[in-house]
């Protein structure tokens, strides 16, 4: 029997399903994640299967439905909330930023707030400023939330699955570019092997996508695969490169960092998030307080530099980390 | 009137408690022993107390940074309060989060919230919470004028009014956000008008009448446990004190303070109780006593508990 092949966009509505089947506590809303499905197709099927009650539309109004899940949460609910471009928290900010983060530590830890809201990143498809960042370096700041970004189908579903049975808040960004939607560019990690029981995947392990010796590139999401690529190609020009999916930002698994840097001596950040004050900053400073003894080169970064992302295509492909751009920037660093 | 003689002693005794403690936390803090920032209830105790009478222990409340009279009409412990209010370790927050943040699940506040209109949101989805467990559990929601003019006011009155969650959203006009008033941030005078917006009840009521505070609470909470859906009350009142301890209040003319005074919630409340032969003098003084001890109890607890050790403040961020 050959392995089950399905999209990324499938393997979170199926974790979800799962979750409800196994714990009626469990439940959905957002914009448009009924019938519809969600935009980005990660509650495909959930409606038709447990109803209005629990797969709920909202109104537009993100921090009414956001803080909506924060109580409800505190109420001994799971809820699952779609925000369904990261782009749009900045419509319900005070619901992330001063309640779901904090309410726990605020309360002494009485009160908890086992939400995971799920949100959209990523852009590539001319979308603009407004609809394609992927701002978890900024909820990677705010004390009390996790945040998970997976980059395959496999590790969506068990990473849903660990979110949702998890007693603080997460933050799960999943990349449209990933989710295996049929309006997208259709990249082949987007489908890949998922198996039909539910499993989980802790917190704060990275994955090592690929084994090197001379560059470590650190990436999460889209970069992932962007890395990947790269990879690929100087494997022919006699570079070996090792490629670490974070896969979740907190806990950060520092270690596999750590080791990785030490073994290849070169440290490559890729990130699709804005490159100042961001995750790329913060993994180099961590390098640089445990290992930089093993550098043999300055650090480098490939990033979205400062800019808001732009909508024209060859604006848009100049600020979006390419395999191109990671390849050069591998070279530069062991050259 | 037909609220029994327990119930209306109940509220009496709540309404003093408040006050004595706010007065003691004002004295408090003005001799330097609480610190932070602290946002005193007097003269709205009428509103907390008369809402809260129609709650049962497993109901909710949604409070604002304005919260200790909420907190202890709900059945708020007053030594975990001025421990809390004191940042130490035996306080309700283990003094992680002080007096905007005071919570007891156990008793249903989910907690006081030191952003205006933060709490309606929080309301609206502990009601759809409750509605979806199947049980008749209502949450009231307190806020102020100043939350009335939120998004989160707009959006919660809307989802709890489509939903048909059981909320009532308590407004206290006490016609200030901080320092403008009511006139100067909103063109309706009364608050209530906006219910129609959302196709809900809204109702006026005299927020320094206690019994006038709970029959329209009680109209509320009744059409909320049996599924009809959210009210919006709003209660005309005004603190006696500054938005917080220390608060110069230039904003506001003596003679606009001192008419409003003259409608204290608790000398009326009293009067009425006396008139219907429900308290004597004797009462009052007797009651007032109690009162006391309780609040100097609260006080002894606080300054005879430790603080937290430093290493106390990586805990609680993340649950395991």
């Amino acid at each position: 029997m050959g392995e089950r092949i399905i999209s990324m966009y499938e393997a979170i509505a199926e974790a979800i399903a799962q979750e409800m089947e196994r714990d009626p506590r469990v439940f959905v809303m957002g914009e448009d994640v009924g019938f519809y499905g969600g935009i980005f197709g990660a509650t495909t099927g959930l409606w038709k299967k447990f109803g209005d009650e629990r797969v709920r539309d909202t109104p537009i109004s993100e921090m009414g439905f956001v803080g909506a899940a924060v109580g409800a949460a505190l109420e001994g609910m799971r809820p699952i909330v779609e925000v369904m471009f990261v782009d749009f928290t900045g419509a319900c900010f005070d619901q992330i930023l001063n309640h779901m983060s904090k309410i726990q530590y605020m309360s002494g830890g009485q009160l908890k707030v086992p939400v995971v809201l799920m949100t959209a990143i990523g852009g590539g498809y001319n979308d603009a400023a407004q609809h394609s960042q992927c701002l978890y370096g900024l909820f990677a700041h705010l004390p009390g939330l996790k945040i998970v970004i997976p980059s395959t189908p496999y590790d969506a579903k068990g990473l849903m699955i660990q979110a949702i049975r998890d007693d603080n808040p997460v933050m799960y960004f999943f990349h449209k570019g990933l989710m295996g939607l049929p309006w997208m560019t259709i990249i082949e990690a987007t489908w890949a092997p998922v198996p039909e029981e539910p499993y989980t995947i802790p917190f704060g392990v990275a994955d090592i996508k690929r084994e090197g010796k001379d560059v470590t590139i650190v990436a999460v999401a889209m970069m992932v695969h962007r890395a990947l690529e790269a990879a690929q190609k100087l494997e022919k020009e006699g570079i070996s490169v090792e490629v670490i999916d974070l896969r979740t930002l907190v806990p950060l698994d520092k270690e596999a960092i750590i080791n990785s840097v030490k073994k290849t001596h070169r440290l490559l950040v890729v990130d699709e998030d804005y490159l100042s004050y961001g995750m790329s900053g913060e993994i180099v400073a961590i390098v640089a307080e445990n290992a930089l003894e093993y550098l043999d080169a300055p650090p480098k970064r490939v990033a979205v530099p400062d800019v808001p992302i732009p909508y024209s295509n060859t604006l848009e492909d100049f600020v979006i980390p390419s395999a191109d751009r990671i390849a050069q920037a591998v070279r530069e660093l062991v050259g | 009137m037909a609220i029994e003689k327990e119930k209306l002693l109940w509220m009496y005794e709540k309404m003093r408690t408040i006050r004595a403690f706010e007065e003691k936390v004002a004295e408090l803090f003005a001799a330097g022993k609480i610190p932070g920032f602290v946002h005193l209830y007097i003269g709205e105790e009428a509103v907390a107390v008369g809402v809260c009478a129609n709650l049962r222990d497993d109901d909710y409340i949604t409070s604002t940074h304005r919260g200790h009279g909420h907190l202890i009409a709900k059945g708020g412990d007053l030594k975990l309060m001025m421990a809390e209010l004191f940042g130490k370790k035996t306080g309700y927050c283990k003094g992680k989060g002080g007096s905007m943040h005071i919570a007891d699940l156990d008793l249903g506040i989910l907690g006081a919230n030191g952003i205006v209109g933060g709490g309606l949101p929080i309301a609206a989805g502990a009601a759809l919470a409750a509605k979806y467990q199947g049980t008749d559990r209502v949450v009231a929601c307190f806020f102020g004028d100043g939350a009335a003019n939120q998004g989160t006011f707009h959006e919660a009155l809307n989802m709890a009014s489509i939903w048909n969650l059981p909320v009532i959203f308590v407004c206290e006009n006490n016609h200030y956000a901080i320092s403008l008033h009511q006139h100067k941030h909103m063109h309706v005078t009364d608050i209530a008008e906006r219910a129609k917006a959302y196709d809900i009840p809204g109702v006026v009521v005299d927020g320094n009448d206690v019994i006038a505070v709970y029959e329209a609470a009680e109209a509320a909470v009744k059409r909320a446990r049996a599924g009809e859906g959210p009210t919006l009350i709003e209660c005309k009142t005004y603190r006696h004190r500054g938005h917080f301890e220390g608060d110069p209040m230039v904003y506001r003319p003596k003679e606009e303070a001192e008419e409003w005074r003259k409608r204290d919630p608790i000398p009326r409340f009293e009067a009425k109780l006396l008139e219907m032969g429900i308290l004597t003098p004797a009462d009052i003084a007797r009651i007032q006593e109690e009162i006391k001890a309780k609040v100097e109890e609260a006080v002894r607890f606080a300054e005879e508990s430790p603080y937290p050790e430093p290493a106390e403040v990586l805990q609680d961020v993340y649950t395991e």
